[in-house]
């Protein structure tokens, strides 16, 4: 007798942006081991390949594409290679902190276009193109940073993340007429190379860890098992939600 | 990138502290005004007048402006 597993990625062909690194690379990861094909993007070619290198179950034909999703060229390029998707998971962005009096336009377009305008430009191409089928899932990585905490010198990348956030509960109302299903992640300060490239010392952030209820920072596989589910049909009544996954950070 | 600006461009972080107080020797981060929000706008201050990212770390480890800019100079 076979046992229905209701988290099984099984036939499922996902599509992970910034799989080179951090929480896209765990993600490519596990959705693998959990059966499903995986197209890997990436603006980094090298780290990119290394991700391809860890996926599990060779023989679903992973693949990954170089491309840079600010680029229009570069997107539509992507578009013409990417097959039919079951899942869309949009990890890519950037960040750069700055007290608000330094937040000048064109740090706040640098942010916005990687974060925000890549992000929705290419689940809009995704979904226009019919890319995306029926039943799919998308799930964005946006942050508590600018949707439930408000922290010094973070107000660009808050606020992209807040509007991307916004963005996606209008794609989850849209997209619902195709049975594709749109939710956000919330992630807390998680350990990658991305918090690592910020101006915050080893010890600001142990103390800003003690703040949290469970006492650490999240691991990628922490937000990556949050991806797996919303990705599976144990989801399928699921649209249009935050899922907070922090350590509690945004309880106390 | 000057000894002089950098100077000047630390001590507009200060709302409080006078700018003709600010020397090579002062300890910046002995004024009562000194906060994480400080440190982040002198980190974004000096990013956007001479290019060059500090780090927290090179906060941490400067006592003096003099400190500050020999770690923004190793940078450049």
């Amino acid at each position: 007798m076979t046992i229905e597993n209701p988290f099984s990625l099984e036939g499922k062909t996902v599509l992970v942006t910034g799989a080179g690194s951090g929480i896209g690379r765990a993600t490519s990861i596990e959705c693998s081991k959990l059966g499903a094909s995986m197209v890997l993007v990436d603006i980094n070619q090298k780290t990119v390949k290394e991700t391809l290198d860890l996926l599990a179950n060779k023989e679903l034909q992973h693949q990954c594409l170089v491309c840079n999703l600010t680029n229009a060229e570069d997107v539509e390029s992507l578009c013409n290679k990417v097959p039919y998707l079951n899942g869309l998971v949009m990890c890519a962005g950037i960040n750069k902190n700055a007290p608000i009096p330094f937040c000048s336009r064109d740090k706040y377009d640098a942010i916005f276009d990687v974060n925000f305008f890549a992000t929705v430009e290419l689940l809009r191409l995704l979904y226009k193109k019919r890319l995306l089928q029926n039943n799919s899932s998308v799930v964005a990585i946006a942050s508590v940073g600018g949707v439930f905490k408000y922290t010094f010198g973070n107000a660009i990348y808050g606020a992209s993340k807040s509007a991307l956030n916004t963005t996606m509960k209008y794609a989850a109302r849209e997209f619902a007429s195709r049975k594709i299903r749109v939710n956000t992640i919330c992630p807390g300060m998680v350990e990658t190379p991305f918090i690592k490239s910020g101006t915050a010392t080893e010890e600001q952030h142990q103390k800003d860890m003690e703040s949290y209820p469970l006492k650490r920072y999240g691991f990628p596989n922490d937000i990556a098992y949050g991806v797996l589910y919303l990705l599976s049909d144990a989801a399928s009544w699921i649209t249009g939600q935050n899922l907070v996954i922090d350590g509690g950070s945004t309880i106390v | 990138m000057e000894i002089n600006d950098f100077i000047k461009c630390v001590a507009e972080q200060y709302e409080e502290v006078d700018a003709q107080e600010f020397t090579p020797d002062t300890k910046f981060k002995t004024f009562e005004e000194w906060s994480s929000l400080t440190s982040l706008s002198i980190i974004a201050a000096v990013d956007d007048e001479f290019g060059v990212t500090l780090k927290g770390d090179d906060i941490r480890n400067a006592t003096t402006i003099q400190d500050l800019f020999d770690a923004a100079k190793a940078k450049v």
